[in-house]
């Protein structure tokens, strides 16, 4: 059954046509991947689905809603969180806050305590450094905090934005880890990425985003092993 | 004890521009936008003191206060938001054009007579007539009770203000959505009403600052908002405009240099000069304020 469902959605930026009408859906319980180069629209896909980018035409589907139209802060009630790309942490806030944000959608409060407590077994990291600001962690240590924040609302469907950005191989592995972790708890996972040999070996299936459209899709292992993928984003 | 007294009196006036101040400072870092129509809102308030002074001076402070935050509310969701998203050019236009619209309003309305509400010899009669005319003496020290009441106010607005922002689920998401709107609103954050919210706290601080006002017997007229509004914005640039400390210390060292410059008489005529020369001064040294931070700009 489909938990989301994007159809023949268009964005423009002015007059630049951003995404030509594409289309895809997401399973339950599925890993599904966009892969594309830089400026195939990726990211444009990712905040126009959460309305975070108006949409020009076209209409998104969540678990039984119609959200085309629904504002952005409303749409995480529902059950969809996103990890914004550059992760977009609150700098200024602590690590405790940037949690508590996280929350800020439930409207029980109370299981707030069990979920901070289940952030910090699963990364220890944010428990040590729970106070600090959070403009002062690393990279690797924010885009745990990014992740941690997100669970915290309980999504039923979590967005990842290129989460492998800028951080170093052994992280990177450990991120994907994570995910995987993470998609085995319930949480059907929808990721956006540039590193597309990590990402399709963990997907259940993948799209390939160029210019704007979606120009292939199949299983995780039917397009590591196509030849056009492997050309442009395996390096041969 | 000359100095004590200046410095005290410093303390209260630059409270009050505190008070002023972060309303700007507040609705700028959320909203990022100038609200130059903050200070009529002082100038509401003070009419409001009158309208509600032959009822009851306390039904009158707090229908003040009240009234002022529907008030920013309102000319927040029928002027301001429909610009969401314009040019800053735009959004500065029509806060001058909502600042010359209260004025004009309370022209029609009120008329053209200058009052004195006066509220404090209403409240405490007895103590503001003879002997003492509400002067405080300690052994050799004194203090106006306009003056103790504003420093109290003063320190108790500003510790709720911090602890607030700090400590609170709502604080915290203020300060997410000033730092990325679009992060705040994946989180659930709902972005229009926390501005909303942020004009409602920062109307109400006018408010109380236009009542301390009163409390010194000074005058209520259509433009008594305009000077105290100005030398706030200036106290908030000076700390830093979109942080809360920065407008308090901002305020506070505006008021400390007034009264100083008044104390003086070889440069008493010169206060308003020197004030703003340390905005200009400011804005040479240090353009993001004592306690600003420089953003940085999202591509």
């Amino acid at each position: 059954m489909a938990m989301l469902e994007v159809h023949d959605l268009e964005v423009y930026y002015g007059v630049i046509r951003a995404l030509k009408g594409i289309s895809f859906e997401v399973n339950k319980g599925e890993i599904v991947t966009l892969i594309g180069a830089n400026g195939a629209g990726k990211t444009t896909t990712m905040q126009s689905v959460v309305g975070l980018i108006p949409k020009r035409s076209g209409s998104v589907i969540f678990d039984g809603h119609d959200i085309t139209k629904t504002p952005c802060h409303k749409i995480v009630h529902l059950g969809m969180t996103q990890v914004p790309e550059g992760r977009r942490i609150f700098q200024e806030l602590s690590v405790y806050d940037n949690l508590l944000m996280g929350a800020y959608s439930m409207k029980n409060q109370s299981s707030f305590k069990s979920d901070l407590e289940a952030i910090y077994t699963r990364f220890p990291r944010l428990a040590e450094r729970k106070n600090q600001i959070a403009g002062t962690l690393s990279g690797g240590e924010q885009q745990m905090l990014a992740m941690g924040r997100a669970i915290m609302s309980h999504p039923k469907l979590l967005m990842l934005d290129e989460p492998s950005m800028g951080l170093s191989p052994l992280l990177v592995d450990q991120v994907f880890e994570i995910i995987k972790d993470i998609n085995k708890d319930g949480t059907t996972i929808l990721l956006v990425e540039q590193n597309a040999g990590k990402s399709l070996a963990i997907s259940d299936r993948a799209y390939v985003l160029e210019n704007g459209s979606i120009v292939l899709s199949g299983t995780g292992n039917e397009l590591a092993s196509s030849e056009m993928v492997r050309k442009a984003y395996l390096g041969g | 004890m000359e100095f004590l007294n200046t410095f005290i009196n410093g303390l209260s006036v630059g409270g009050v521009y505190a008070m002023i101040a972060l309303g700007y400072t507040m609705v700028y870092g959320i909203a990022k936008m100038l609200n130059f129509a903050h200070g009529d809102i002082i100038m509401v308030g003070a009419y409001l003191i009158v309208l509600f002074l032959p009822i009851n001076p306390i039904v009158a402070i707090i229908a003040a206060i009240i009234l002022c935050a529907i008030l920013g509310i309102f000319i927040e969701k029928i002027a301001y938001k429909p610009l969401r998203g314009a040019s800053p050019l735009a959004v500065l236009i029509t806060a001058i054009g909502v600042s010359y619209l209260l004025q004009s309003l309370a022209q029609i309305i009120a008329g053209p007579n200058t009052y004195y509400p006066d509220p404090l010899s209403k409240l405490f009669p007895e103590f503001m007539g003879e002997p003492t005319y509400g002067i405080i003496t300690i052994g050799s020290f004194s203090i106006k009770l306009s003056t103790l009441i504003t420093l109290i106010c003063v320190a108790i607005v500003m510790t709720a203000l911090t602890l607030f922002v700090k400590y609170t689920r709502t604080g915290r998401a203020m300060v997410a959505v000033s730092e990325d709107k679009g992060a705040a609103q994946l989180m659930g954050i709902n972005v229009n009403h926390i501005i909303m919210i942020t004009f409602a706290i920062g109307s109400a601080l006018a408010a109380l600052a236009s009542i301390l006002t009163t409390f010194d017997a000074s005058k209520v007229s259509t433009t008594m908002g305009s000077l105290p509004g100005i030398k706030a914005f200036a106290a908030a640039v000076i700390g830093g405009i979109g942080s809360i400390p920065g407008a308090m210390l901002g305020g506070i060292i505006l008021g400390l240099v007034e009264c100083f410059a008044q104390a003086v008489p070889a440069i008493a005529p010169y206060t308003v000069t020197i004030e703003f020369s340390l905005l200009i001064i400011m804005l040479l040294v240090k353009p993001t304020g004592i306690l600003g931070k420089k953003r940085r700009e999202k591509v």
